[in-house]
């Protein structure tokens, strides 16, 4: 008997990997947990496409978690087509649908091989990171609404949200980058190579021949495009910020650039020396190396999502005549009557027609459990139905509602955007600037008295030798090494810029559901009594059949005990659920309720039970007998209190939620008085950030739903957390795996000292800058000397900051090398 | 020595022709997706194989 029990747990699905229970299909030799897996499994084998299979172990999709599927009647709709499509012409269609289950080598060659299953898609592309899927196909012979179809049958269901009618089919402007970093390290390689006769023979070349004016033109030739092409993204930034009256970091290289390029073309034009054209299009290939790195994105994530990619494309209406068609959101109008299943968002607000239902809003307004509605209630969007399908009435337009008033606010309009973030080097470059060129004019006027022309060269030697490249470089090379740490540990940070505001942060704030504890799960404990196998079955039997959606929790907490035959079951609006399972009475509820049926005295039945703590307690009667209550509370994440205990000591820490007080005795320990605030709306939060800003606080917003988006904006450093990357997150600084909350602290280290790492690598490329100076002044600036000085100072930072970044990381221990 | 300007030049066109590989290779989007062409290359080319076994089989028959 006990063998065979491990046996049964040994057996997995072959599909999806899910451990199989008692109702587990069996095909051949292998065993499937449901229907869903067995029919993807024969879909695939009828079509010869079992490689699936074994490219990895199990690689397929649980249909258990599974909600309702959607349904694409409306990619039908001709007009919905055009606007989702990237082109479309003579029945030509190509499309690219973004698949958050794509996860593994076999998804990719599936999806690759789609036109084995439907002979109408020409070909059919995966973009692994971003979890895209490209197809082109033939109209004639299949449609759009087939092809979402056929994915969502195989497991592979294309996510598609409002956004993306709206979106601009966008170009990838990395290739630019690209083409400008592969042209100046074109230029320098062959400039190096006609530069280094002149260096070798000292100033004899010039004897030999015309060797020297070809070399010459040549090079001017090739630095050329360089110029104009290459270094244009910092000429044109740099002449904007003189033009409004500032100067960035890029003005000072435009100076050293230009003073580059003139010198060397006057030098080889008068014929007095080779010029420096070498170190010019070296130095603008090692700048657009570290912009490259700063650039460097997370394709899968995008940080300015608003509510549009929260909500879903489409909606089931039901027309006058009672038949169901889905339509897209923005086509709603009000008066429209929508269908919405459990777990479905609710597009629009929208008057409740159907009598009662449970409506989840944790992700709008923070509330931990679901609101109940009765009928003529008004839902707003982007609640989400928890039980049995309803029916609404819409009041009023996608773009008038609740939910998209949020994003009327001042801190979501761009023009008022707080002034773009200054960096650290944008901050030091108006002095550095100015000392430079003060330098420079003062060497001049030393030498004006010896000669004129040895004046204005020394005047460009300075110039061209205090070109901050060494300063322009370590910040990308820096925080560029600091963002793929994050990256390991769980922490996506938008760009470099936001690293720099972590560092400098005053105070924290969090949000509690979701965020503190863990949305999906609830902590389910079994608080004084004892049940039996055989109790929880019949528990777990009765609660199955029921919507509410603390049942359905318990439900679900049981799920590796076996259902039992229902034969009566009846719920009671606000109370619970009385039930006959396998010939036993059961009442499960709250205490008032199931002390009715209590057979004899108990804690329920003489009252001591009765509204202690809030609604959150289920007791279990079995005929007659009170078994003892269940617990339901949200639970916190691991490691949030010691979080919380360190933090206080070191910065501001504040909870804002928008959920009720019934947490705070919970919560106060681990957090300065007076810091709790429960029963914030949106509006209120972001005015909460505000008001720390004004007491000049650098805020951290710590955050997870739409109820946060309007703080995680407003404040300097906006963090969502979420449990799983590819779900929707509000616009914000970084997106942090739930996972590593509790290592925060150690995250704001990092980024401190990345930027001590920085400001030690300015001290170093100064030092590069006073020898070079040195020789500048002097007047003994040869060619050949700044060809071997700037290479050297920029390779020099390179190691240095990114060495240094990750020694940093080890000893914090968030990287570890094997 | 004279020489030395034709060898130039050639050296030059070769690095031009490399150049205009990488723009093209730029262009075709090569380096819009450097992670998913690394899970391709382990795939089979499975489906030609069994091609050829159709069509030899069909020969056979």
């Amino acid at each position: 008997m006990g063998t065979t029990v491990i046996m049964e747990k040994a057996i997995t699905c072959y599909h999806c990997g899910e451990p199989c229970n008692e109702d587990a299909k069996r095909v051949g030799e292998k065993y499937f947990c449901c229907d869903g897996c067995q029919l993807v499994f024969e879909i695939l084998q009828e079509n010869n496409l079992d490689t699936y299979y074994c490219l990895e172990s199990t690689p397929g999709i649980s249909f258990k978690k599974k909600k309702n599927s959607n349904r694409f009647d409306y990619l039908d709709d001709s007009a919905v087509i055009e606007r989702l499509v990237d082109f479309r012409n003579n029945g030509y269609i190509a499309v690219s649908f973004y698949i958050p289950n794509i996860h593994c080598t076999s998804c990719v060659w599936l999806l690759e091989n789609l036109f084995k299953l439907d002979s109408g898609i020409i070909n059919s592309s995966v973009n692994f990171l971003k979890r895209e899927l490209s197809i082109s196909l033939d109209e004639q012979k299949t449609t759009l609404r087939s092809v979402a179809e056929l994915l969502t049958s195989i497991g592979y269901e294309p996510e598609l949200k409002l956004e993306k009618l709206d979106k601009e089919k966008a170009t990838s402007p990395d290739r630019r980058l690209w083409l400008k970093l592969g042209m100046a390290g074109f230029s320098f390689g062959n400039i190096m190579l006609f530069s280094v006769p002149e260096y070798l023979s000292g100033f004899t070349l010039s004897s030999q021949g015309s060797f020297h004016i070809l070399f010459g033109l040549l090079n001017i030739a090739l630095s050329l495009p360089v110029l104009f092409f290459s270094a244009s993204d910092y000429l044109k930034s740099g002449w904007a910020a003189v033009r409004q009256g500032g100067i960035n970091l890029d003005v000072p290289i435009s100076i050293g650039i230009l003073a580059l390029f003139i010198q060397s073309v006057y030098e080889i034009f008068t014929g007095i020396g080779p010029g420096y054209l070498d170190s010019f299009t070296g130095l603008v290939f090692f700048l657009l190396i570290g912009r490259i790195i700063q650039k460097k994105t997370y394709e899968r994530l995008s940080f300015d999502r608003d509510y549009k990619s929260y909500l879903p494309i489409s909606v089931t209406t039901i027309r006058e005549d009672g038949s169901e068609r889905t339509v897209s959101v923005d086509k709603l109008e009000k008066g429209v009557r929508i269908l919405i299943r459990n777990g479905e968002l609710v597009p629009a607000d929208a008057v409740m027609l159907s009598e009662t239902g449970f409506v989840d809003y944790s992700f709008i307004t923070g509330e931990a459990d679901p609101v109940e509605m009765k009928q003529g209630d008004t839902v707003y969007a982007g609640g989400k139905l928890v039980g049995p399908t309803a029916e609404l009435s819409v009041v009023k337009e996608v773009s008038n509602s609740y939910l998209t008033k949020l994003w009327n606010n001042a801190a979501f309009d761009d023009s008022s955007q707080h002034l773009k973030v200054s960096t650290l080097a944008d901050r030091i470059s108006p002095y550095f600037t100015l000392v430079v060129i003060g330098i420079a004019v003062v060497a001049a006027l030393m030498w004006w008295p010896e000669s004129v022309e040895m004046s204005l060269s020394v005047f460009t030697a300075v110039l061209i030798i205090a070109c901050p490249c060494a300063l322009a470089l370590s910040t990308p090379f820096t925080l560029g090494s600091a963002l793929n740490v994050f990256s390991k540990n769980g922490m996506f940070i938008k760009g470099t810029e936001a690293i720099e505001q972590l560092s400098g942060i005053t105070s924290v704030v969090f949000d509690k559901t979701g965020t503190l504890t863990e949305p999906k799960r609830a902590e389910i404990l079994l608080r004084e009594g004892v049940l039996s196998d055989h109790e929880l079955r019949l528990v777990k039997s009765a609660c199955r059949q029921s919507v509410h959606p603390l049942s359905q929790k318990i439900a679900d907490s049981l799920d590796n005990y076996g259902a039992l035959p229902v034969e009566t079951f009846e719920e009671v609006v606000n109370k619970g659920i009385k039930a006959t399972v396998d010939g036993s009475q059961i009442r499960i509820g709250s205490a008032s309720f199931v002390a009715e049926s209590v057979a004899g005295e108990s804690d329920v039945s003489t009252g001591k039970m009765a509204n202690r703590s809030g609604a959150s307690e289920v007791h279990i009667v079995i005929n007659g007998e009170w078994k003892g209550w269940f617990k339901i509370a949200g639970s916190y994440r691991s490691g949030v209190k010691e979080l919380l205990t360190g933090f206080k000591n070191r910065v501001e820490t504040y909870l804002v939620s928008g959920d009720n007080a019934s947490e705070r005795s919970s919560l106060s320990p681990y957090f300065p008085r007076d810091a709790l605030r429960f029963n914030q709306t949106p509006q209120q939060k972001l005015e909460f950030i505000k008001k720390l800003q004004d007491k000049g606080e650098r805020v951290v917003m710590i955050g997870d739903g739409l109820n946060d988006a309007g703080a995680l904006q407003q404040s300097d450093f906006g963090i969502a957390l979420t449990d799983s990357t590819s779900s929707f997150t509000p616009a914000c600084d970084a997106i942090m795996d739930g996972a590593a909350l509790n290592r925060f602290d150690t995250f704001v280290d990092f980024s401190q000292k990345s930027m001590t790492t920085i400001k030690l690598s300015f001290g170093l490329s100064l030092m590069y800058n006073i020898v070079g100076l040195s020789f500048a002044v002097a007047g003994q600036l040869t060619p050949l000397l700044a060809a071997i000085l700037m290479p050297l100072s920029s390779i020099s930072i390179m190691i240095f900051t990114t060495g240094s970044t990750y020694l940093t990381a080890k000893r914090l221990g968030l990287i570890s090398w094997k | 020595m004279e020489v030395i300007f034709i060898l130039i030049g050639f050296s030059l066109m070769i690095a031009l022709i490399f150049l205009a590989l990488f723009f093209w290779a730029v262009r075709s989007g090569q380096y819009d997706d450097s992670y998913t062409p690394s899970i391709r290359i382990l795939f089979d080319n499975k489906s030609s194989s069994e091609e050829e076994n159709k069509s030899t089989s069909k020969k056979k028959a």
